[in-house]
């Protein structure tokens, strides 16, 4: 009776992986608690262990093969003599952090041209690398360039990073320039701060930013109040960057959009970039910058891959929305992962002939009014797209925004198209109903064109 | 810890062979109180009466209405501040503490006209008028605050302590904070990260025995606040902090130990505040005689005095160093008052740095 060896999921959001190296062969004997093999996702290696007793019958899928899908038979374990049912098949993973997989890109994600002049030079070499690649590459080239720049967070160093952004920086900079903090947010936020004050240029990385509430005292009352509270004289020129917004099956204590937080305070810089290249240039300036700068990611899309420009010196300004995508009849305003929605939306709704505009605002403050506004002159009708609680949101600053500035140019109300305004659940069906996506824009869209 | 801090035995507290527990790693040296030449000695103690005098002064401008908001008296705490900053450089060792900062900025030389005028919210004033009591700076001096979040400093001066050991200065960063910080998490983080890592920085617990009107022993489990940091291998050392010497002889051992290298050492000093939590204490949480009684037996300024008694030095001259802050703090006063406020254009400015 032969079990059935699957291809576990490391994660509840990992669809495929590596088969990175088999640590036995055909006909080995093996038991519950051996490391039968190696698998990769662009993350984490992690060893896959029995948990029958048998003998392994046959390998189906070869060391070194790439996109295995989650759920393929891997291999076969003969059972040892007895006519008992095989026990289903439960691998078990050792997994070292409980963090989830991103997702899979979805089909458009890396074929969209930017249509900005702010974006990328027309003729500058561009390479694929993922979002995540990109974030640490910035960090790299920003250290290279300047000694005051540090890294500073749980698990940047010798972890290489808990979702792998600082990968490779501590073999290139050491351990004075790369430093694992304990578990300790409060305090390493606190310790970055004065070290800014001091003249340093910290970058310091939260796990998630939902672990940054423990700390939010010094991003809100230490750095961003500094420079005014001093006439000028002190400044706190400090990054503090990580995951931000809902990721997957993690429930309500882990799945938060703080944009609107952070974007309340006068004396922040907040960023919430789209794509890789976005990010890269975006960090790089994040990090030259004089005042400080919350830096929002997104943990669903450090996997996903982008072209991004080959040169050192991509550094993007702050403060500038993109347009994505032009269109004539509904401006669809959005940052983050919700851009990503968008397009899909937008994509959707062209083949019903509606031409909608997809606006990334990149920076949400200070708040780039002048090309929504802009958009919203041409097209007339406006909805937001936000991964996020609807109540005081950046969708609210929007439509306030719409209602004092752009009036005239309604010819419907502005709505904001966001998830639902509860905590996030557990269960993937209610998880999947809170989350705003495109169909739910798509539908706003046409509440808005009367459609 | 309800008694009147004695003058002179209180250091002795903490000798080392008292405390089985710590015998066993190294420690810094027993402090002994310094031994300042005369004119050292009268420096302190024109010091100390400047600090004395300015805050008696704000205090008057307080009733006046000239001074606005929450504003934090040191009077009584002078030693403390004047101990431990006459043994520092200013420019190269930080000095950062909580909102209780007048005292702080006086004993690293910022001039006295600018700090009154931040207290009358003036143009002026070293954050133009927009920090106020609370939230001043001199970065020229290295001094970082002035921050209003009980416990924040202690967090941002290990920052400034990993920015002195990074940039390998050799500069020492001194974070003062109070009895009732002492109870606030992120001081503990802050500890634990500074032992870790060997940060070159003095944690200062300036225990005036009372935490705006809650008493030592009714908020803190162990109420020997030296104590605080021997968990996280933190020597610390119990300081009579009415006492010029010996807290300067207290910031000779902890200078030596920090600049080799050894990591951070805690000093509690015990002292007092004669005037209330801030100016809208209702003083109902200790009594009249408690303070007198202190003021009577360990004034830090009639301490001074007396060591320079020992010394020759009369009265007489004595009277000239009054005279002159007298005047200095007058002068104080009046640039405050007169000076204009900020334009109301200064509402806008220095958000940000950088223009967006």
């Amino acid at each position: 009776m032969a079990i059935e060896l699957k291809m576990p999921a490391l994660s509840p959001t990992m669809e495929e992986g590596t088969l990175a190296k088999w640590l036995v062969k055909e006909g080995d004997h093996v038991k519950s608690g051996d490391i039968l093999a190696e698998i990769e996702t662009d993350k984490a290696t992690m060893e896959f262990e029995a948990v029958d007793e048998g003998v392994i019958s046959s390998i189906n899928v070869a060391a070194g093969t790439d996109g295995v899908k989650v759920g393929t038979v891997i291999a076969l374990i003969t059972g040892e003599g007895d006519e008992a049912p095989a026990p289903s098949p439960k691998p078990v993973v050792s997994v070292p952090v409980e963090i989830p997989e991103q997702s899979a890109p979805p089909a458009n994600a890396s074929n969209l041209l930017p249509t900005d002049s702010d974006t990328v030079a027309a003729n500058s070499a561009m390479q694929t690398v993922t979002l995540r690649e990109a974030l640490r590459d910035a960090m790299a080239e920003e250290m290279r360039r300047d000694d005051r720049v540090f890294v500073m967070g749980e698990e940047v160093a010798e972890y290489q990073g808990a979702y792998k952004v600082t990968q490779g920086l501590l073999d290139e900079f050491g351990a004075r320039r790369v430093i694992d903090t304990p578990i300790t947010e409060y305090g390493f936020a606190g310790v970055g701060t004065g070290a800014a004050m001091g003249g340093l240029r910290p970058i310091i990385e939260f796990m998630t930013f939902n672990f940054a509430m423990q700390a939010i005292d010094h991003i809100i009352n230490s750095a961003a109040k500094t420079n005014y509270m001093s006439g000028g004289q002190m400044r706190c020129p400090i990054v503090f960057r990580g995951p931000n917004g809902a990721a997957a099956r993690v429930g309500a204590q882990h799945s938060q959009n703080y944009a609107p937080w952070y974007a309340s305070v006068p004396g922040l810089i907040v960023i919430s970039p789209y794509d890789a290249a976005d990010a890269k240039g975006l960090l790089k300036a994040a990090i030259r910058c004089e005042d400080p700068v919350v830096f929002l990611e997104n943990e669903l899309l450090y996997g996903r891959s982008y072209e991004v420009p080959t040169s050192d010196d991509h550094v993007l300004p702050i403060g500038k929305a993109r347009i994505m995508r032009e269109g004539t009849d509904v401006t669809i305003v959005s940052y983050s992962i919700g851009v990503g929605l968008s397009l899909e939306a937008a994509d959707r709704l062209a083949e019903d002939g509606i031409s909608a505009e997809v606006i990334d605002l990149r920076t949400i403050r200070p708040l780039d009014k002048a090309a929504v506004l802009a958009s919203l002159a041409k097209t007339n009708r406006l909805v937001v797209a936000e991964e996020g609680w609807p109540t005081c949101s950046v969708g609210s600053e929007i439509l306030a925004i719409c209602m004092e500035e752009g009036f005239d140019d309604l010819d419907a109300p502005v709505l904001r198209i966001t998830n639902e305004d509860v905590p996030m659940p557990y269960a993937a069906n209610l998880e999947k109903a809170m989350l705003v996506n495109a169909d739910k824009i798509v539908t706003g869209v046409r509440r808005t064109l009367g459609v | 810890m309800a008694t009147t801090p004695a003058k002179k035995s209180a250091s002795k507290k903490a000798s080392v062979s008292e405390d089985a527990a710590r015998v066993n790693r190294e420690r810094p040296a027993e402090p002994v109180p310094y031994k300042a030449t005369q004119e050292e000695l009268l420096k302190f103690y024109r010091d100390m009466l400047l600090i004395r005098r300015f805050e008696e002064k704000a205090g008057q401008l307080y009733g006046l209405g000239l001074i606005g908001g929450f504003c934090h008296l040191y009077i009584g705490q002078e030693a403390v501040a004047i101990g431990l900053q006459s043994a520092l450089t200013p420019g190269k060792d930080s000095v950062i503490t909580g909102y209780r900062d007048h005292g702080h900025m006086l004993a690293y030389g910022i001039d006295p006209n600018v700090i009154m005028a931040e207290l009358t919210g003036r143009a002026a004033g070293i954050s133009n008028g927009k920090g106020g009591s609370m939230h001043m700076f001199s970065t020229e001096h290295k001094f970082y605050g002035g921050h209003g979040i009980v416990g924040a400093q202690v967090s941002l001066g290990a920052g400034l302590a990993f920015g002195h050991k990074y940039a390998n200065d050799g500069g020492v960063c001194l974070a003062y904070f109070g009895d009732g910080a002492s109870n606030q998490g992120q001081v503990y983080e802050s500890f634990n990260m500074a032992e870790l890592w060997k940060l070159p920085i003095i944690f200062v617990i300036e225990n005036n025995r009372y935490a705006m009107g809650t008493s030592v022993n009714r908020a803190s489990s162990e109420d020997q606040l030296y104590r605080r940091g021997e968990s996280f291998r933190i020597p610390g050392i119990q300081v009579d902090g009415m006492d010029v010497l010996a807290v300067r002889g207290a910031a000779e051992v902890a200078l030596d130990w920090v600049r080799s290298g050894k990591g951070p050492v805690l000093l509690e000093m015990k002292t007092y505040r004669y005037r209330g939590h801030s100016m809208s204490d209702p003083a109902k949480y200790r009594s009249r005689d408690e303070v007198q009684s202190v003021r009577d037996n360990s004034d830090p300024i009639e301490g001074c005095k007396a060591y320079l008694a020992e010394m020759g030095v009369g009265e007489d001259a004595l009277k000239v160093i009054e005279k002159e802050i007298r005047q200095i703090v007058n002068e104080s006063a009046d640039f405050a008052e007169t000076s204009p406020e900020p334009a109301l254009s200064e509402l806008y400015t220095d958000v940000l740095v950088e223009q967006y």
